[in-house]
């Protein structure tokens, strides 16, 4: 009671509307609020509110920030031929990915928060969740070396054109945290696309490590225990690309073999294999790496019923489809990439568990959830494997459909309307 | 490297089953102290088939030949103080009655009255007509003396209130009661319009008294309401069989199709055998429906078996009509005592027998005070913040059940339809992180909590609202507790940009505000759906 009665009294006047929203928003954490239900109408509420929807989200994909954060320093290792275990050196590894990762974390969430409030303060209605999710996924998504300034920008341009001018948080047309991306995707191709992006801390020009204070501040707290530290200058190992899974795909698909020898010395499984895949000892955006952490949040979101399995399920089965026509296709080195390997590369299950699944810009109809995930996996499918300039598709095809959603919609509305009437004409010939 | 993963998964996996390991152990612990049997209580479903399928077994008292309509769809909200019906049920005499022209949907502000002040009313005497509709007569419950007409803002008129007569009851005399063996449907409809008995009988679409011109595609009455904490319609027929076949014969005469009875098959106890029966009764048909609620509201059984079309209408009363109806043409008497629940956990909850409108002071002598002082922070004459003793609401009392009843006072009445009182703490407090603590101890569908895993908890509710109301984002929700092929999401859409073709063509006209309740109950974004609803079908209604 104390605690309430210290914010009672902090709350600041109604017309200091910035400072009231923020009030409000900080209060409402803290405190469910005591409203009623209005004597008419229902008299009891669920528990269920969006806060804890939106929590459950969030909660889903902590697994992936934390392995993602531990790949981060893996992938920046690997790519300077050191401590390659991944048990070997974890300190150095868990602080690289603190180091990469957090910035971006506060970034995302100082400058999306601050444009929630400062809407909530203008409109005059209390700060709505819907962002805690964006702001959450959006670091999964990105590079672990973007620079912070164009992250801000992204993240600008998402929530000011891609939420508030709709209206807020229920009201968005596409999937904000995707538009940040999308938006460096077509501002800045380089930093989000290619072989480059993936591992941070290097300096490819020069073929070095590349920390900087962040990083080597932690050096002497290290040094102080008698722990390794990290190596400023360090070497790159001499054969490094960068690639990911997809990009060699692209290339040179799953694997050539050398018919003399039987090796294989292209493809993807030249470099990674199979389970490495799965497991996430990839280059690739922060959070898609390591399908079992992506495959645990979906298994909490289903069983928590806060994402649909409908879309989860229809996408899976569009990937599947359009997988097996390319495997019969054949027509470039990227369609023999087998079906189900598929669902182990770049960003496929992310997109499946987290991005599709979002209920304001899905399908809002049951059937349309299935035409709705099942056309984001056949059309992911094709941009990742018919594009020549891009091994991947799960963005750009989410954002296709999330456009075109409405229209699924429409579909089965309109065929529930005229299923209506003409029961009813049936009805007025007959009496 | 891989290795590692290896044994990361076992120790994880040892994790899990030691969690489980300890969870059941102190499950069975728990249960073993609060007197229950142990292996009861599992963590662990003790068949796959528990998990994903309900039992659809037909229960021995459906006659052999009957089908059951399995509605899958709807929740049942477990909440404590249900009335208990084993104890012999006391008639109750109010000292006030109160019908009030506001349970009447689309009844204009100021009805004509047709008696004064401090005279002297029988129990089914004409007491007000709706000037739109004149034909249609409002009788009084009881009788006794007309001692109030209370007005609200613009001079509207909200309550008439009657003083009834403590001994017996003077019932009004009509003049000819009609034979139903040779009297005409007009006859009959005449009869029943001027007598007080129509206002029983509504329509869909819109839930209004019904269009005594029109000539219903069906009439349909539901003898159970699975509304959480409703009372058992059982007790509501016991000693009026005769009344209830009467009724249904004389509905029968009304509509050139059937009239259809659903029944529960969904409970343990058969439903009385009157209801079973009613399919013998010449023009009725009985239909079984089992699921939970809302499987007992009249529309949802309306849309399985002879749906609302544009251009026509249904009609439907409940058992209280049907017995009223009968009760009229067998002893000429406007008989309007029925079987009222008081339920709900601020009260010591049983049945009573009062009459129609019955004023519920004297019901809730036990109760506590619903008003305490409490502290509240306000701002005193300078604008200066300070903390004050106000009195606040505890508990609130409502006419209906809670899902879509209507608040009243302490000395408020029975709504015209409703044969429950319920009971609910008033839930205004704040609570430290209720938006994130896993056990809040409300009733809830979504299975983010873990209570969801077991089905048979009860709750005592409050009024909270649980979060504050945002803008649609989840969906699929309404879908889920609504059993009838109807986007309800989309119809919603539809009446807040007022398209109206679009709501009509959605199947807005089938739907009433009762069918739509457990989906704002259910709703994340705490959107008053009700009223929306109701707001849609007006704008329908004067178009």
């Amino acid at each position: 009671m104390a605690f309430i009665d210290f914010w009672k009294k902090i709350e600041p006047k109604k017309e200091n509307k910035f400072a009231h929203a923020t009030f409000d928003a900080l209060f409402t954490f803290f405190f469910k609020p005591n409203l009623t239900t209005s004597g008419k109408g229902v008299h009891i509420r669920d528990a269920m509110d969006l806060k804890r929807t939106m929590i459950m989200v969030v909660l889903a994909m902590q697994l992936c920030y934390v392995v993602g954060t531990v790949n981060i320093g893996y992938q920046h290792f690997l790519a300077l031929g050191v401590n390659t275990n991944i048990f070997e050196a974890f300190h150095l590894k868990l602080v690289f990915g603190l180091v990469q990762l957090l910035p971006i974390f506060v970034v995302t969430h100082l400058v999306g928060l601050g444009i929630e409030f400062y809407f909530a303060a203008r409109r005059g209605h209390a700060v709505e969740e819907g962002f805690l999710v964006s702001a959450a996924l959006i670091p999964l998504i990105m590079p672990p070396g973007v620079p912070l300034w164009m992250l801000a920008l992204s993240i600008i341009f998402a929530v000011i054109l891609g939420k508030e001018a709709f209206g807020g948080t229920g009201m968005n047309v596409v999937n904000i945290a995707l538009l940040s991306r999308v938006f460096i995707f077509f501002a800045y191709p380089t930093y989000i696309s290619g072989d480059t992006p993936w591992i941070a801390g290097l300096d490819l020009d020069n073929k070095v490590a590349d920390y900087n204070w962040g990083h080597l501040m932690f050096n002497p707290l290290f040094e102080s225990i008698g722990w390794s530290t990290f190596q400023d200058g360090h070497p790159i190992i001499a054969n490094f690309s960068g690639a990911t899974p997809l990009a060699l795909g692209y290339q040179s698909g799953w694997a050539v073999t050398d018919p003399a020898t039987g090796e294989i010395t292209g493809g993807i499984l030249s470099q990674f294999s199979a389970l490495q895949m799965w497991m996430g000892g990839i280059p690739g955006s922060i959070g898609e790496t390591c399908k079992p952490a992506i495959i645990l949040g979906g298994i909490i979101l289903l069983a928590t019923r806060v994402a649909s399995w409908r879309v989860m399920l229809s996408f899976a089965i569009g990937v599947a489809v359009m997988g097996l026509l390319f495997n019969v296709w054949q027509a470039t080195h990227y369609m023999n990439v087998p079906w189900y390997h598929h669902f182990g590369m770049g960003g496929l299950l992310f997109a499946l568990v987290f991005m599709a699944t979002d209920p304001v810009t899905a399908a809002q109809t049951n059937t349309g959830k299935l035409w709705y995930g099942f056309l984001i996996g056949v059309f992911g499918m094709m941009i990742r494997v018919m594009n020549p300039a891009y091994a991947e598709g799960w963005m750009l095809a989410i954002l296709i459909m999330n456009v075109f959603a409405p229209l699924v919609d429409h579909f089965v509305i309109e065929g529930n309307i005229s299923k209506r009437m003409k029961r009813a004409k049936q009805y007025a010939k007959g009496s | 490297m891989t290795w590692g993963i290896m044994i990361v998964l076992i120790l994880l996996l040892l994790f899990v089953f030691a969690l489980l390991t300890l969870g059941e152990g102190l499950l069975k612990v728990a249960a073993s102290q609060s007197g229950a049997d142990a292996s009861d209580y599992s963590v662990i479903p003790n068949s796959l088939g528990n998990m994903f399928t309900a039992a659809k077994t037909k229960p021995a008292y459906v006659p052999a030949g009957k089908n059951i309509r399995h509605l899958s769809r709807g929740f049942n909200i477990n909440l404590e103080g249900i009335a208990n019906s084993k104890s012999v049920i006391e008639p109750l005499r109010m000292s006030r009655y109160s019908i009030k022209p506001t349970d009447f949907i689309g009844m204009s502000p100021m009805p004509k009255l047709l008696v004064e002040i401090g005279s002297q009313v029988k129990a089914g005497q004409a007491l007000f007509f709706d000037k739109k509709r004149p034909e249609i007569i409002y009788a009084a419950p009881i009788s006794g003396e007309l001692i109030e007409v209370r007005r609200g803002e613009k001079r509207m008129i909200t309550e008439v209130t009657i003083l009834a007569d403590q001994s017996d009851i003077q019932y009004f005399q009509y003049e000819n009661i009609p034979s139903l063996a040779t009297a005409s449907r007009d006859e009959i409809v005449k009869f029943l319009l001027s007598s007080g008995a129509w206002p029983f009988i509504r329509q869909r679409p819109f839930d209004i008294v019904a269009n005594e011109n029109d000539t219903p595609k069906a009439i349909f009455v539901s003898t159970f309401d699975s509304a959480p904490l409703a009372p058992d319609l059982n007790l509501a027929v016991a000693g009026k069989e005769e009344a209830w076949a009467k009724g249904l014969e004389v509905l029968a005469k009304l509509t050139a199709s059937k009239v259809h009875v659903g029944l529960n098959s969904a409970s343990d106890n058969s439903p009385a055998s009157a209801y079973i029966n009613s399919d013998k009764i010449e023009g009725v048909e009985t239909h079984w429906f089992s699921g939970p609620h809302p499987s007992g509201n009249v529309g949802i059984q309306i849309h399985h078996i002879d749906p609302v079309l544009s251009g026509s209408s249904v009609w439907y009363t409940d058992v209280h009509g049907v017995i009223l109806i009968g009760t009229l043409l067998l002893k000429g008497t406007f008989d309007t005592e029925r079987v009222v629940a008081l339920a709900g956990t601020e009260l010591a909850p049983k049945y009573v027998r009062v009459h129609q409108c019955a004023n519920v002071e004297g019901l809730l002598s036990n109760m506590n005070p619903d008003f305490a002082d409490e502290k509240i922070w306000t701002k005193d004459e300078t604008g200066k913040k300070v903390k004050k003793d106000l009195p606040v609401r505890k508990i609130r009392i409502i006419s209906g059940d809670v899902l879509s009843g209507i608040q009243i006072e302490r000395n408020g009445s029975l709504g015209f339809y409703d044969d429950q009182i319920t009971t609910v703490k008033e839930g205004n407090y704040y609570e430290m992180f209720g938006w994130l603590i896993p056990a809040t101890g409300h009733p809830s569908m979504s299975r983010t909590f873990p209570a969801a895993l077991f089905s048979d908890i009860s709750y005592v509710a409050d009024t909270n609202t649980n979060g504050e109301k945002r803008a649609f984002v989840m969906s699929g929700e309404y879908e889920s507790v609504l059993p009838m092929d109807i986007y309800p999401q989309h119809v919603f859409r539809a009446i807040m940009c007022n398209d109206i073709e679009k709501m009509e063509g959605l199947g807005i006209l089938e739907l009433g505000e009762e069918d739509v309740a457990l989906c704002e109950f259910v709703c994340t974004s705490k959107q008053p759906l009700q009223k929306l609803l109701r707001e849609g079908l007006d704008t329908l209604r004067n178009s």
